[in-house]
């Protein structure tokens, strides 16, 4: 117990690593959803195909080994680049390396999130708003958007806590996340498990507050729809 | 530097043969582990009786709320810290020394896993049990056991096979945390290949083509199980419906 309160500094800031690659990630996970559902419906077929092998490849491929081809194979890419410019050599950062890899590979589950999303919301609802002299734009802003969230949310929600869960593979390139921290703590004070336990209450702690924000999410989207009471 | 070079992958075949099969026993075992053990936890989850649901409930919490890495952690790693633990390896004690062994610390933490997974999918499968079919089991006269062994269970795991589908998918891709262990599973095998020739495109990318073909027959059987064990959710023949107009 002394050791845990020693270190407690060390664990929460490698926490607060844990966290800034999960925020990251799904920001860069969204987007990428957004713009893969966007391709994935668009009437140009190559776009659409292009999209299905990414998907496919992504959540065909475990994360870990998509991570380090990402870090690897990025540096020796890295590598080439800066021998044939004669640059100064840069390191591939694991943080860099983690978010990208995470961020895309959600990016994958959030793509067909979204999609499925997208095709929920009527299409009335958008004929209704061409109707009123709305630009594409603000139809996507005002009615698609906000309609389509709804739908979405559920598939977010869950994406969210599969994805918060998978950062702790970043420890394996060296990120010093929460579980990194843990296995050095763990290994100079002879008191692993004390500290994996702690790791795993963090990420307890995580998944329970997320849970809040989702269920705050859940309910200012869908106000005005009545659920079925069963 | 050459950027791809084949003859890096064609030379260690049988590395990656070796692990192919470590990736392949360990998620199998694990799977049949953790559905086995799911069946009998579901059926406690569902209890009225909070002495018997709670403790099925805090496991699934704490299983399904933490990453699969930090748990295989903490069983390999983590084992070594509580003295008798150390005592009984020192007299080579039969049950214990097993925590020891990398492969078995990987089989019960990814049995484990997957076990939560499933009582969690199984027993929202068992929940969605139409109520008529339960009434009509009690009007026959069966037993609750009776009505669980001959209605409730058979019909839950044919409606769980699409979600339970998801899950073995991502206990494949899951279990290439075992090299995390020194285990040389097939991520195993790559890292070593790669560290070998510093060649990661070939080692990783070849790796990640044999998940991505596993995952292609996965889904594949899957879409033979759904065909054979729910093919009355399948929606009607196209050419059937014409008939009956």
């Amino acid at each position: 117990m002394d050791a845990l309160i020693e270190y407690s500094p060390s664990l929460l800031a490698g926490a607060w690593v844990t966290l800034q690659v999960a925020l990251l990630s799904v920001a860069l996970a969204v987007v990428t959803g957004l713009l893969g559902a966007a391709c994935k419906l668009s009437p140009f077929p190559p776009l659409r195909w292009w999209t299905m092998l990414y998907t496919t490849v992504m959540r065909g491929v475990p994360d870990l080994v998509m991570m380090l081809l990402v870090f690897y194979g990025g540096q020796l890419l890295v590598n080439a680049v800066i021998d044939r410019f004669e640059w100064d050599f840069v390191e591939i950062d694991p943080f860099v390396a983690g978010v990208l890899t995470i961020g895309l590979i959600f990016g994958a589950y959030f793509t067909e999130t979204f999609r499925g999303a997208f095709l929920a919301v009527a299409t009335g609802q958008l004929e209704a708003g061409r109707a009123y002299g709305m630009t594409g734009w603000q139809v996507f802003r005002r009615i698609l958007f906000p309609q389509m969230l709804r739908f979405a949310l559920p598939g977010i929600g869950n994406n969210w806590l599969v994805l918060l869960k998978s950062t702790a593979i970043v420890s394996m390139i060296g990120l010093s996340d929460m579980t990194r921290v843990a296995d050095q703590a763990g290994r100079s004070t002879h008191q692993p498990f004390t500290f994996y336990l702690a790791v795993c209450v963090l990420y307890l702690v995580m998944t329970a507050l997320s849970g809040y924000v989702l269920g705050w999410l859940t309910r200012r989207y869908n106000v005005g729809v009545r659920e079925a009471q069963i | 530097m050459e950027l791809f070079d084949i003859q890096v992958i064609t030379g260690n075949l049988p590395e990656f043969w070796r692990g192919l099969w470590v990736t392949l026993e360990l998620t199998g075992l694990a799977l049949l582990f953790g559905f086995v053990v799911a069946i009998p936890l579901a059926v406690m989850r569902l209890s009225k009786n909070p002495l018997v649901s709670m403790p099925v409930a805090a496991y699934t919490y704490f299983f399904r709320g933490t990453p699969m890495l930090v748990q295989l952690l903490l069983v390999y790693y983590g084992a070594s810290q509580w003295q008798w633990m150390r005592d009984a390896w020192e007299a080579q004690h039969p049950l214990w020394s097993w925590f020891r062994e990398p492969f078995f610390c990987a089989l019960l933490t990814f049995g484990l896993n997957t076990c939560a997974y499933t009582v969690e999918i199984l027993a929202g499968s068992m929940r969605n049990t139409p109520h008529g079919e339960l009434e009509a089991a009690k009007a026959m006269g069966m037993s609750r056991l009776q009505s669980l062994r001959r209605i409730v269970i058979p019909a839950a795991l044919r409606r769980m096979i699409p979600a339970y589908s998801n899950e073995v998918i991502l206990m494949l891709q899951g279990s290439a945390i075992a090299s995390a262990v020194t285990l040389v599973d097939l991520t195993g095998a790559a890292r070593n290949v790669y560290s070998r020739h510093f060649a990661p495109f070939e080692a990783f990318a070849f790796a990640g083509l044999i998940y991505l073909v596993l995952t292609f027959v996965l889904v594949g059987l899957f879409k033979l199980a759904e065909h054979r064990w729910l093919a009355h959710l399948a929606p009607r023949k196209a050419q059937k419906a014409k008939e009956a107009q």
